[in-house]
């Protein structure tokens, strides 16, 4: 199990991001993506998440395209944007609930997945609070713990630490290492320091891999 | 499937709750219907003759109402992102959430009809007629506008160009709707027009939910 790039390039708008883009990810690894604003972090993650299609280059997974068979590639990654999609409308736990039962858990498991998820990220006593009335941290934190919910082998984190404090981050931290553990795959952008050990380095928009 | 109903049961309790769009578009349509009254007089026979227009006219824009907010309060808060990541077909969760909407629009206001039908003198013959009509017409208008929607996602005046885009394409299910109320109402067959009305809705149903799904995939790029 791999993800392979080859020649990458992603073009926004008239301009050119990143071109000739080239490295490879095998279980338990992460790519630290790093590089200005602007310099296309975010482009590149949605573009590994089958949002953009590539303007040049291949994405590989096992050394077959990942990109072209959209419903394979979606069930392998989870992908954390900006955005935390919470419904301030909705419960914190109905959030996740939400989001366990699109997954496909079965019910019985639904509501340990929640209950566990919610223990993890420490809002179990936000459970029945509207989404709204959480802090900013704390909705980064719910939106961490919806990774929790399904199991998949890549995770495409976008900014992850944003408004989280440091034991929030820490537990980022043990989250990640976690899923490196158990062979899961990371591909992380981030501008501040994130708790991600021997991590590889990926500068952009050279695509200089350190 | 269990995805398909856990994107409908959420759209539903959205779409409930205070600031849900069932309660506004069911007043916006009770509201427009009684101004009629109001602005041509009250003589039965001539409320009776504009009846099925004005229900179905004020259906159609109590139906617009809502919809620039379908896709759009998703994409703002980045849960388009992940139901577009979702395990089940993007095209399936455009429709779960059409689905979502015409029950808190178009189920509501079809079933609140028939009083507004009394009120505007309408034939006691036609008023089922109508139902029936309003029934298989609305789903339509939910279905093609959340095309109009998918559209305008990331357009400002999303709310204006919806309607812009979509009262032309819907025309059909006004002449269809309104042609069954009258046959009805003169003591003719209302079958032709509902089954019109019908094959409108299965070409709806089949081709839309294609055509949201390029459309918000165009959107997340």
């Amino acid at each position: 199990m791999a993800l392979t790039v080859e020649q990458l390039a992603c073009i926004r708008g008239e301009r050119q991001l990143f071109s000739d883009l080239n490295f490879r990810l095998a279980p338990g690894e992460a790519l630290l993506l790093h590089g200005p604003n602007g310099s296309g972090k975010s482009s590149l993650l949605r573009l590994l998440a089958g949002f953009l299609p590539p303007a040049h280059g291949r994405v590989l997974w096992d050394g077959a395209p990942a990109l072209e068979d959209a419903e394979a590639h979606r069930a392998r990654l989870q992908y954390l944007g900006h955005q935390d999609a919470v419904k301030s409308q909705l419960g914190t736990g109905d959030n996740l609930l939400f989001w366990a039962r699109l997954y496909g858990l079965d019910p019985v498991g639904t509501e340990q997945a929640v209950t566990a998820a919610l223990d993890a990220a420490g809002l179990q006593r936000q459970r029945h609070l509207q989404g709204g009335y959480l802090s900013a941290g704390q909705k980064r934190r719910l939106a961490l713990a919806r990774l929790l919910l399904k199991p998949a082998t890549l995770w495409l984190l976008d900014e992850p630490t944003n408004a989280l404090d440091t034991s929030a981050v820490a537990w980022l931290g043990e989250l990640l290492a976690a899923h490196r553990a158990k062979g899961g795959m990371i591909i992380l952008a981030s501008h501040v320091d994130v708790p991600l050990k021997d991590a590889r380095r990926l500068d952009l928009p050279e695509g200089k891999l350190a | 499937m269990s995805a398909f109903l856990a994107i409908v049961a959420r759209d539903l309790r959205l779409g409930f709750g205070a600031q849900g769009a069932m309660l506004t578009t069911l007043l916006f349509f009770v509201l427009a219907v009684s101004l009629f009254p109001l602005g041509v007089g009250p003589e039965p026979q001539i409320l009776a003759r504009i009846a099925a227009g004005v229900i179905w006219v004020a259906a159609l824009l109590a139906a617009m109402l809502s919809l620039d907010r379908l896709f759009q309060t998703d994409q703002e808060d980045g849960t388009l992102d992940l139901l577009a990541q979702a395990p089940l077909p993007l095209g399936l969760v455009a429709l779960a959430k059409t689905l979502a909407h015409w029950l808190t629009t178009g189920l509501p206001l079809s079933l609140i009809a028939p009083l507004l039908a009394i009120l505007l003198q309408m034939e006691g013959d036609a008023i089922p007629v109508l139902l029936g009509a309003l029934l298989l017409g609305t789903p339509s208008l939910s279905l093609i506008g959340a095309i109009g929607a998918a559209l305008t996602l990331g357009a400002k005046r999303g709310a204006v160009l919806v309607p812009l885009l979509t009262l032309p394409l819907v025309i059909p299910v006004l002449i269809f709707g309104v042609g069954a109320v009258e046959a009805a109402a003169y003591g003719l067959s209302a079958g032709p027009h509902l089954l019109l009305l019908g094959a409108f809705l299965a070409g709806a149903l089949a081709l839309s939910p294609l055509a949201i799904a390029a459309a918000v995939r165009l959107a997340l790029e």
